[in-house]
Parts: C-alpha cells; structure tokens; sequence
C-alpha cells in the first residue's frame, strides 16, 4: 500500500515547486487555522494557518523565540493550544493526542537518548514503548545499525558515541516506529557540516517514501533542502513557500537573504503585507488560510 | 490494555537497567543500611554506663559512707572524689571530669538515725538533656537500693519491681533496625524515584516518551514498580542483617508484615512522585525528598527520639509522618508479635494516608505531563 503512495508522492514533490498550495489533491496531513499559544501575556503563536502535505519537506525559519519551537510542541501534543484549530495525521490536536501521538516522530534540540544505556538497549526500548514486537525491533535495530555504520559498537554506552553519531541515531530511533509525520526541532545544531549533510540525505530518504518531515532550523543552507519553507516573527508566519517562490518574491539570490530581509523586520512592514497578506488572516501568499475561515 | 501494560513493562525494563547501571545507587541501598545498623546498632548506645560522678561528704559519717560505698559498687556510676565547695563542682563540670556531683549535707547520718527522711542532693550537669535524664533516673535506683540494704531499717512502703517485655535486654538494636527498615524504604521509595523522575526531565527524555503513546499511568507504573521491588528487597536484606547480627527477633505473622510493608511503601512512592511533579532537576528533588521525607522519618517518627517527649506542636506534626505509623507496625510485629487487632489504628491510618496521597499524586503526575 505505502508502495504506490511513494510514488505518488515524489511525483507531487516536482510539483510543489510551482504551486505547493493545490489545496485538496495534495493529501493534508497537518492542518492549522489561526492556531494560538499564549503564555500570560506573551503570545509565543499567534494565529498561525499551514497545511502541509505528505511526503513534504516543510522547514521552520524564525529567529530564537519566534515561536518554532511552541509551534512544533502543539503538533506533537506536548502543549496545549490557548486557540485555533489544529490536525495532525487527521487527528484532533485538543481531544486526540493518543492518535497523533502513534502517528509521528519527534526529536528536539536536546538529545534525547539515554546515555546510560547502550545503543542497542536504546533501540529496544524506544521500539518497546511503540508496541513492536521483539523480532520487528531486532530486524529495524539491525538495519539502523546497519545504516549508521555501529554494528560493532551496538553495546557500547551510548554516551561514548562522538556527538554526530548520538544525534544521527537519535533520528533513527525518532524514525524506528516509522511515523507518518517526524517532527525535528533545530536537529543538527552542534554538529559538524558533514554530519549534517548525512543528517539531510536520511530526512529526502524519508520524504521520498511519503513521510512528512517537519524541521526547524536556523541554518540557512539547510532551508534550501526544504520543499517549503515558513519564516516565523513575534509568533507569525510572515513568509511561506518554497525556497525558490520565495527567493523570487524578495528578488535575492539566496535563503539567507531573504530571512535577513524577512524576518529583522526592516521591510516586514512592506514586503509583509503585499506578500503575505498581513499576520491575522492567512499565513500563506495565497488564498489558502481564506479558505479555511 | 495489553498493549498498556507492556509498554509499562518496557518502562519497568528500561528502569531496572538504570539503576543496575549505576554503582551510587546500588551502594546507597546496599552499604548505606549497612552501616546505618553497624552505627546505631554499636555505636548509638542510648544507656550510659560508668558516669563519673564527683562526691562531696559534708557529714563523713559511718552512713554518708556507706552511702558513698554504694554508689562505688554500681556499675553505673564511676566516683572520683571531689573537694568540698560549690566552686569545685562548676569547674569539674567544665572541665568534663565529672557530670554528676553528689552532695551529702552534715547531719545525714543523724537524720537517718532520726528518720522519717534525710536529704542528699544531686547536681546534674544537664547539657546533654536526655543523659541527664537518665542520671537521674540512675541515681533514684541506687538510692532504692541504698534505703533496701538497710539505711532506713528497710522500712520501705511498697516495693517495686520491674518486669521489662519484649526486649529484655534493652538492646538498643532491637530498636534502630526497624526503624532503619522504616527509613531506607522512604528514602528509595521517595528520594529515588523523584530523582529518576527529575533526571528525566532534566536530560529532555521525558519528552521523548510524551511524544510517545505512552500514557502517564504507565509511565508512573514503570517508574514505581522496580522501586517497590528495590524496597522490598532492601527491607529484607536489612531485616535479615538484624535478625542475624543483633539477634532482632521476629515474633509477628510474615504475611500481615509484607502487607502492611506494601502499604507503606506506597504511601512513600506517592509522596516521591508529588515531589517529581515539582521538582524539575535532579538536585531540587533530593533537596525536597530530603526535607519532607527523609527528615521527618529521622526526627519525627519515633525512630530516635520518643514522640512523648516532643513539644505539644511538634507532636501533632508527627500524625502526618507515615514512618510514624510504620514503626508502630514494625516494632509491634517484630518485638511483640502483634497481630492486625492490635495494629488497626496505624493501619488503617497509613491506608488513609496512602489513599489520599496516591490519588492527589496520580492525578497531578498526568496532569503536569499531558501540558
């Protein structure tokens, strides 16, 4: 079944390109209308609509305390919204978070292993706790192992592992359970280039078999490896596309440009409103959260 | 729920590795009791021998010596003379060479002969509250033991005699090993959890698991349940440390126990998970298990010092102690082979104290962690 679907999706990745918002066809696995957060007075999110597609590669760019991180904790059901709408893998964010929960993947800034177990004792456990049975485990351990290049080191502690490694195997136990959509919260800060880069070709391999990757980062060239990406501000979306859309709308030559632009805000003001249609309403260029209201 | 139940064993698992793994944890469980009964049990001699006492005879006569010769003869007290002046005493109790100073008046002898009471006194250096008590005490029994052999023609009223129950011998082991049982249990059940808890959040696993499909009751299941085993296992180790080294008898039902053991050590998990819904590092939940555990099962329990001789408030605090209530069960079964007719009331009162805390505990355990 997943089969002829990856098909189907890496075809519409091509298209994403030119018109990611074909609305209905594209198969929405996360979908949020005016989605809010509010701690006291702060408003950490504010009315942020997306709908992100299967198979997609979405990125979240915004500076520390834009609202990323909040973002990505409602969709994974770790925090509660204060408003709006949200659904993840069809699932409702506020009454259904045991569904959402089977459905996705999740690793954030901190790494999440543990160190005082080995990597093989890790592997298991995180298996054990998404109900596979012992020979599913044994056989997706092997092949993680197998992918990282540690079947040597399977019984070794996880805390000697050089950094790189810990955060690539913490991908691959996200991953073990082999969720709809992965949620990767700023994944590769603190590793080197080249681990990143190993880092980067895992989450197209993903994609390609009709995972959805939702991936914050602050690593501008990291950016242009997204099919779409949002650029966050004060709790809004004040860009979204993909990366070429938005280079060309900004008329610079690279992502970082265009965030530098975007999101310190010197243009917000006009490039904000005439693109992105202003924070309240909508959250894509287009007419994407009008439909929705 | 089967699926539930082994993502708790998964849990319980992952859990048991955890503390295998770490040496600080086995050795706080294993060597700490260890020495705790080797320091109460030898060391921590509640009864004073060999107090050495001044004496000052301001009567030198035939009966204030004899007097004197029979504190000589108890084996509580050691004499070393002391001059006459009051001056004498102050400095002899500075100096620590004696504690007690005995002052025989002139004209005891004469009163004696007269009757119908002579007086002596006896000066008590009472820095130390509770060994001053006991010299006091002392000093009644050698006095009866005087007025016995004759001093006052053995005209004594009515005559007591002492039968001491369930611990002869006053060995003060019979009394530290159930407590020290009382206090590892609280300190794993309440000090170790919340620590494993507080780790969790602080290494940014528990987020993993809350990502997961895990449910908080499971997450509480595999967090408490290879601690109860811990405790279990703990208590035994040191009971049979007791009952082997210090010949601590076991006079009550095993099974009534092991039950009201459970009960206790459910009281101490829910208080160790409240604290982990509090404490956010590892070093907030010692400190918070420490005061309101560990603190009061030492101080506020009867384990050392008598509930009776508490200050009034101090004594109404101790009714929310649970170790309170445990040490009556334990002490009760092990030295009197009490039954649960006798031990309803701190039963009972445990069970209470155990509904309420675990409920509370649950309750705001899955509510921190779903938000």
């Amino acid at each position: 079944m997943d089969e002829t679907r990856m098909t189907g999706t890496a075809g519409r990745e091509a298209g994403g390109e030119n018109d990611p918002r074909t609305g209905r066809a594209m198969d929405t696995v996360v979908r949020t209308r005016g989605l809010t957060r509010r701690f006291g007075s702060f408003t950490a999110v504010d009315g942020v609509s997306l709908d992100v597609g299967r198979g997609e590669i979405f990125g979240f760019l915004g500076a520390n305390g834009a609202g990323k991180t909040t973002m990505i904790r409602m969709l994974c059901g770790l925090l509660m919204p204060s408003g709006g709408e949200a659904t993840v893998a069809g699932f409702d964010v506020y009454r259904e978070s045991e569904g959402i929960k089977r459905n996705i993947g999740y690793m954030s800034q901190r790494f999440s292993l543990y160190e005082d177990l080995t990597i093989e004792e890790n592997i298991e456990f995180y298996g054990g706790i998404y109900g596979l049975k012992m020979d599913e485990i044994r056989v997706r351990r092997d092949a993680l192992l197998e992918m990282l290049g540690l079947q040597a080191e399977a019984r070794k502690l996880t805390r000697d592992l050089p950094l790189g490694f810990k955060q690539r195997l913490a991908l691959g136990t996200a991953l073990l359970h082999d969720p709809k959509i992965v949620f990767l919260d700023e994944p590769t800060s603190g590793v080197d280039p080249r681990v990143r880069r190993a880092f980067w070709d895992v989450i197209h391999e993903e994609s390609k078999k009709g995972k959805t990757v939702f991936v914050s980062t602050h690593f501008m060239e990291e950016a242009e490896y997204c099919h779409r990406v949002s650029i966050m501000r004060d709790g809004k979306v004040i860009a979204l596309g993909s990366p070429g859309e938005l280079k060309r709308e900004y008329g610079r030559s690279t992502i970082q440009d265009v965030f530098i632009e975007v999101a310190s805000g010197r243009t917000a003001a006009g490039g904000g409103e005439a693109r992105a249609g202003g924070s309240g309403d909508s959250a894509g260029p287009a007419g994407k959260g009008g439909e929705g209201s | 729920m089967n699926a539930s139940m082994n993502r708790a064993a998964s849990l319980a698992r992952k859990e048991l590795m955890h503390i295998m793994k770490d040496p600080r944890t086995l050795l706080i469980v294993f060597i700490m009791p260890l020495l705790q009964l080797v320091m109460f049990g030898y060391a921590f001699d509640m009864e004073i021998h060999m107090i050495p006492v001044g004496v000052i005879d301001r009567d030198n006569s035939t009966e204030s010596r004899r007097l004197i010769e029979t504190f000589r003869g108890s084996d509580l007290f050691r004499l070393s003379e002391a001059g006459a002046g009051s001056g004498d005493v102050e400095a002899s109790f500075q100096s620590r060479k004696t504690r007690a100073v005995l002052v025989i008046p002139p004209g005891f002898g004469k009163d004696l002969a007269r009757g119908p009471a002579a007086d002596v006194q006896m000066i008590i250096d009472a820095s130390d509250p509770n060994s001053a008590q006991l010299m006091k005490n002392y000093f009644g029994q050698v006095l009866a033991g005087f007025n016995e052999s004759g001093g006052r023609g053995g005209a004594m009223p009515f005559d007591v005699r002492t039968s001491i129950l369930y611990n002869p011998d006053l060995k003060s082991a019979f009394f530290f090993v159930p407590g020290i049982v009382a206090m590892i249990m609280v300190m794993i059940c309440a000090l170790l959890t919340s620590i494993t808890v507080a780790r969790e959040k602080e290494t940014g696993t528990m987020e993993q698991l809350l990502v997961s499909p895990v449910r908080p009751r499971e997450i509480i299941a595999g967090k408490v349940l290879p601690y109860v085993f811990l405790a279990f296992l703990d208590g035994t180790f040191i009971l049979v440390v007791g009952i082997l080294l210090f010949g601590v008898p076991f006079n009550g039902s095993l099974l009534l126990m092991v039950g009201l053991s459970t009960l206790y050590i459910i009281t101490a998990l829910s208080l160790g998970l409240m604290i982990s819904t509090v404490a956010r590092t590892q070093q907030v939940a010692i400190m918070m298990a420490l005061t309101i555990t560990m603190l009061p099962t030492i101080m506020l329990s009867g384990l050392v010092f008598p509930i009776e001789s508490m200050p009034k408030p101090l004594q109404l605090f101790t009714y929310i102690v649970p170790a309170r209530y445990f040490l009556q069960i334990i002490r009760g079964i092990l030295l009197k082979g009490s039954a649960l007719a006798h031990l309803w009331q701190p039963a009972l009162s445990l069970l209470v104290m155990t509904s309420i805390l675990l409920t509370v505990a649950v309750r705001r355990f899955g509510m921190k962690l779903e938000r």
